[in-house]
């Protein structure tokens, strides 16, 4: 059984270097990736073992990282962008949204966008502000874009692969506060689905949905209401763009609650996008209205005051009871 | 307008024009070549603003008075190279080979792509100003992993010059001394924005900053831009770095058939620049120094005026795509929500089905 037991950061270290020993046309790009090994280290010792050429340390300019990947796809490379932080994405917008979304589509088929943009993103570590943002809905409402989030070392090890391999352009989204946290990987076995949903804890009461760091928010909750007599499912979306929605709708069918967990603020969200479908799917199980905990609707705040931001195990337990509450 | 930096190889007048640094290298049929290229760039220039007058084409980018910056930049390219345009390259686009129907199909608006950028080595327009230089760097970082002897050339103009995109090619360029040439046609216009806003240096000298050649050159004189472009590129493909062209041209017509440019400069300003055509300077040149005689002016007319007739059908029989179409490549695998519209559009009877 080759299963092995390492943090998130080193698991996507393997994806990373594992991808980049099967297609010698795989290149990493960003800031500080290659003799600092990136300021996470998740690429650390891939230039001392790939060459500069290959884990290319790049100026400090966002929209050239995205601008020349978009170049070297058309030449027939596929290069994983390293954005540092969430924060500083939004210099390379321009790039993801004109370009790398619509290039496949404007070459009329002829141009493959396989390219990778990997974002820690969200918050938890105690960071000033910039680093600790969740921008996923802004790429998942571009059409020509799939957006993707780990939760656990094993899927870290896996969807970096897979997302390396895939023909279409991947935001990959990376829970930076789980970096450290270490999990089992199975190194061998066939991975799941990029764009599939994974059913974590099994439950009767409540689904509970969410990705990235508030996978093991979540699970926390469940752990505590199952305590105090509530059963909750808990579904890690994985893929943002496209939702596995056939998943989650079983799940909600099943249930007939719903409470849709995420660290961004909820309007226009991924959370209220996973409610209007599964309310349209689900209208005849649903016992109650889909319920969203989000960050709120604040700039980021400092972060000494973050953990009142982000979701808790408190605020899921509490939307779980407001849902309990509705009788029917 | 003449000033010393400035490569010129042919006099407004038709005049040669010596260069210490800078010899032309063509001949008679070579020159006749040029001259042809840019008088049916021209012709088919012309009759896309009449379509579009006539509401066959949504929009035109005029580039008349451009036609010897990009006829010879593009002739300059040598077949395995590559090329990045933004929106105006239709001289450029025609010396690679693109059909002219395929040119205007993004005009008609039928299509956001309109030919195969692999094929013909030139990729699709790009609109976002800037945003193509670069992809050109990266596909010049490719070219140098793959050990290649070939070279970048990519377009833009002095609007885009002050694009951030553009200044942070120049950076990468630079650092990765890609082989990358970066021709800014300088048409002194930007719609309503006259060069002078976007610098208070000529553009070229902006490469000194960046660590890499600039070179100023008339870009009403096709001789000199070959020249100048074919030494780049060459440059370029041996090891020898980034370059930045300035072509010092004038754009006679509007930024597009939707501007007017009437409300922002004199007539007189644009009076001065036809007399600066980069089409009669390389007609004289041919009848003084090469005695090409008027049967081979009116072939070249005459060739011209066909390929408008052509283009003419061509886009007249360019109907309205199935809206089905509209779902092909937005992704290359398979996406549940473009399923979902293409599924809805059959349903509702808008499409027949897929494509």
């Amino acid at each position: 059984m080759a299963s092995t037991t390492m943090t998130m950061a080193k698991a996507l270290n393997e994806g990373l270097r594992r991808a980049m020993e099967k297609n010698p046309k795989v290149l990493l790009m960003g800031e500080d990736i290659g003799r600092l090994g990136g300021v996470f280290r998740i690429t650390d010792g891939l230039q001392k073992d790939f060459g500069e050429d290959r884990v290319i340390d790049a100026p400090l300019a966002e929209s050239a990282i995205v601008g020349t990947a978009v170049g070297l796809a058309i030449r027939g490379y596929r290069t994983v962008c390293e954005i540092q932080f969430d924060g500083f994405v939004y210099p390379a917008f321009d790039q993801i949204v004109s370009q790398v979304a619509k290039l496949h589509k404007r070459s009329e088929g002829v141009y493959t966008m396989g390219l990778v943009i990997r974002i820690p993103f969200q918050g938890g570590i105690g960071a000033i502000e910039h680093h600790s943002e969740s921008p996923e809905s802004y790429f998942a409402q571009t059409a020509g874009l799939r957006v993707v989030s780990c939760a656990t070392p094993n899927d870290a090890y896996w969807m970096i692969q897979q997302s390396v391999e895939h023909d279409d352009p991947i935001i990959f989204c990376e829970p930076k506060s789980r970096y450290w946290e270490k999990g089992e990987v199975d190194l061998e076995g066939a991975p799941r689905g990029l764009f599939e949903a994974e059913v974590r804890r099994e439950g009767r009461d409540v689904t509970v949905i969410g990705y990235g760091s508030s996978v093991k928010t979540m699970l926390r909750a469940a752990d505590t209401a199952e305590l105090e007599g509530t059963s909750l499912e808990v579904i890690d979306a994985r893929s943002v763009a496209p939702l596995d929605l056939d998943t989650m709708a079983r799940s909600v069918q099943k249930t007939g609650r719903l409470v849709v967990v995420q660290e961004a603020p909820h309007t226009a969200s991924i959370g209220s996008e996973i409610v209007a479908e599964l309310t349209e799917r689900c209208f005849y199980s649903l016992r109650a209205p889909g319920l969203r905990v989000s960050g709120y609707h604040v700039p980021y705040p400092p972060s000494r005051i973050e953990d009142d931001f982000r979701p808790s195990v408190d605020r899921i337990l509490d939307a779980v009871d407001r849902t309990m509450g509705y009788d029917s | 307008m003449i000033d010393e930096e400035l490569v010129q190889l042919l006099t407004p007048e038709g005049l040669r024009n010596v260069n210490p640094d800078y010899e032309s290298t063509l001949g008679r049929d070579e020159i006749v070549g040029l001259y042809r290229d840019m008088v049916i760039i021209r012709r088919l220039c012309n009759e896309s603003t009449s379509l579009q007058r006539q509401g066959q084409l949504a929009l035109w980018a005029p580039v008349q008075g451009q036609e010897a910056a990009q006829i010879g930049a593009g002739r300059a390219l040598a077949p395995k190279d590559f090329s990045f345009p933004s929106y105006r390259e239709h001289g450029v686009a025609w010396c690679r080979g693109v059909p002219p129907e395929d040119m205007l199909r993004v005009f008609r608006a039928v299509t956001t792509g309109g030919w195969d950028p692999q094929k013909y080595r030139h990729s699709v327009p790009t609109v976002v100003l800037g945003n193509q230089t670069l992809h050109a760097v990266g596909y010049a970082m490719g070219v140098q992993r793959d050990g290649a002897e070939e070279a970048v050339l990519t377009f833009f103009g002095d609007g885009a010059s002050s694009q951030g995109d553009v200044l942070e090619s120049f950076v990468w360029a630079a650092s990765f001394n890609a082989p990358v040439v970066f021709f800014c046609q300088n048409n002194q216009w930007g719609i309503s924005t006259p060069s002078s806003v976007q610098s208070r240096i000529p553009l070229s000298h902006r490469a000194h900053g960046f660590g890499f050649p600039g070179i100023r050159v008339d870009g009403n004189d096709v001789l000199a831009v070959y020249e100048v472009t074919r030494r780049a590129l060459e440059n370029a493909r041996v090891g020898g770095g980034p370059t930045l062209i300035e072509a010092y041209t004038y754009r006679i017509g509007a930024h597009t058939t939707s501007d007017d440019p009437t409300r922002y400069r004199i007539d007189a300003e644009v009076e001065v620049w036809k007399h600066r055509d980069p089409l009669e300077r390389v007609k004289s040149l041919l009848v003084r120094e090469y005695k090409v005689n008027k049967a081979t002016f009116e072939k070249v007319a005459a060739e011209a005026e066909s390929l408008a007739l052509k283009l003419r059908d061509d886009v007249l029989a360019m109907g309205r795509p199935d809206p089905i179409t509209m779902f092909d490549h937005a992704y290359a695998a398979p996406h549940p929500l473009v399923d979902e519209g293409r599924r809805e559009m059959v349903e509702l009877g808008i499409s027949g089905g897929s494509h």
